[in-house]
């Protein structure tokens, strides 16, 4: 087994262990969102394994970086009593849901091996900032501009939320 | 390296772990975490099939995916403020008006 491969694995390792940390602890929301975090750096690793460099940069500083510190911040902000989710009644939809899609994933993982395309040979400087700058203002820059209107939607729409009195 | 069906494999993990914390967790926190956990096998995937096609557009829709988690974690956040503000509680079982 080559090196990169190993590292795949022990990354792979990380992020299921941190989403399965961060789904599972029912106590604690900034620990869950630590656990987040664990999972995002791991991912960022797999994807400097897999040659995309700048989306990986990227991950580290938007994800963990950026995201999971807003969720902390509101976590904090709100303050929340250790006793705020009482043991509920019993949601049997809800557990349908989940059983139901741990059979599609079951399905899936089955249904997996024969149809992946074999993996072709890269250019050279696959996945570097110029490559994919070169891409994202030629043939993706519609989609690249609609993300600003999309982006000022959201802060508009963020601060209108989060404002006390509107007027 | 590793064959492409790992890396799918992987993401598939991930983003069955991420709905099953959207359907079985109560905290509207974690709940957005969880969908941010499914975005993120999505991203995953995305670059996996880039990375064994050696096409860039995979990793350039991994870009756009990351701008709307942002913008809807910053939306999503303002909602859970405003509904704590209203309700006192994160609950989702405490918002249930429309529920029938």
């Amino acid at each position: 087994m080559s090196v990169e491969a190993l590292l795949f694995y022990v990354f792979a390792l990380a992020a299921v262990g941190g989403a399965l940390a961060m789904v599972m602890n029912v106590r604690n929301t900034v620990a869950a969102a630590l656990s987040l975090v664990i999972t995002m750096i791991a991912l960022a690793g797999i994807y400097v394994l897999l040659h995309a460099h700048l989306i990986a940069v990227v991950q580290i500083m938007v994800y963990a970086g950026a995201i999971v510190v807003v969720f902390i911040f509101v976590v904090m902000l709100l303050n929340l009593r250790q006793d705020a989710f009482p043991p509920g009644r019993l949601r049997v939809f809800k557990w349908v849901g989940a059983s139901g899609a741990l059979w599609m994933l079951w399905r899936f993982l089955g249904a997996l091996t024969p149809h992946m395309p074999a993996v072709q040979e890269r250019a050279e400087g696959f996945g570097g900032y110029r490559q994919l700058g070169r891409v994202l203002f030629t043939d993706f820059v519609l989609p690249f501009e609609m993300t600003s209107l999309l982006l000022l939607a959201a802060i508009v729409g963020a601060v209108i939320l989060a404002k006390r009195r509107i007027g | 390296m590793v064959p492409l069906e790992h890396v799918i494999a992987l993401s598939a993990i991930l983003f069955t772990i991420g709905t099953l914390g959207a359907l079985t967790r109560r905290n509207l926190i974690v709940i957005l975490m969880s969908i941010e956990l499914m975005l993120n096998a999505v991203n995953l995937a995305f670059i996996g099939f880039a990375w064994a096609w050696g096409d860039l557009a995979g990793q350039i829709m991994v870009l756009m995916v990351i701008t709307v988690a942002a913008a809807e974690v910053a939306v999503g956040l303002g909602i859970v403020i405003a509904m704590f503000r209203n309700r006192d509680s994160v609950n989702v079982e405490d918002v249930s008006l429309l529920k029938w």
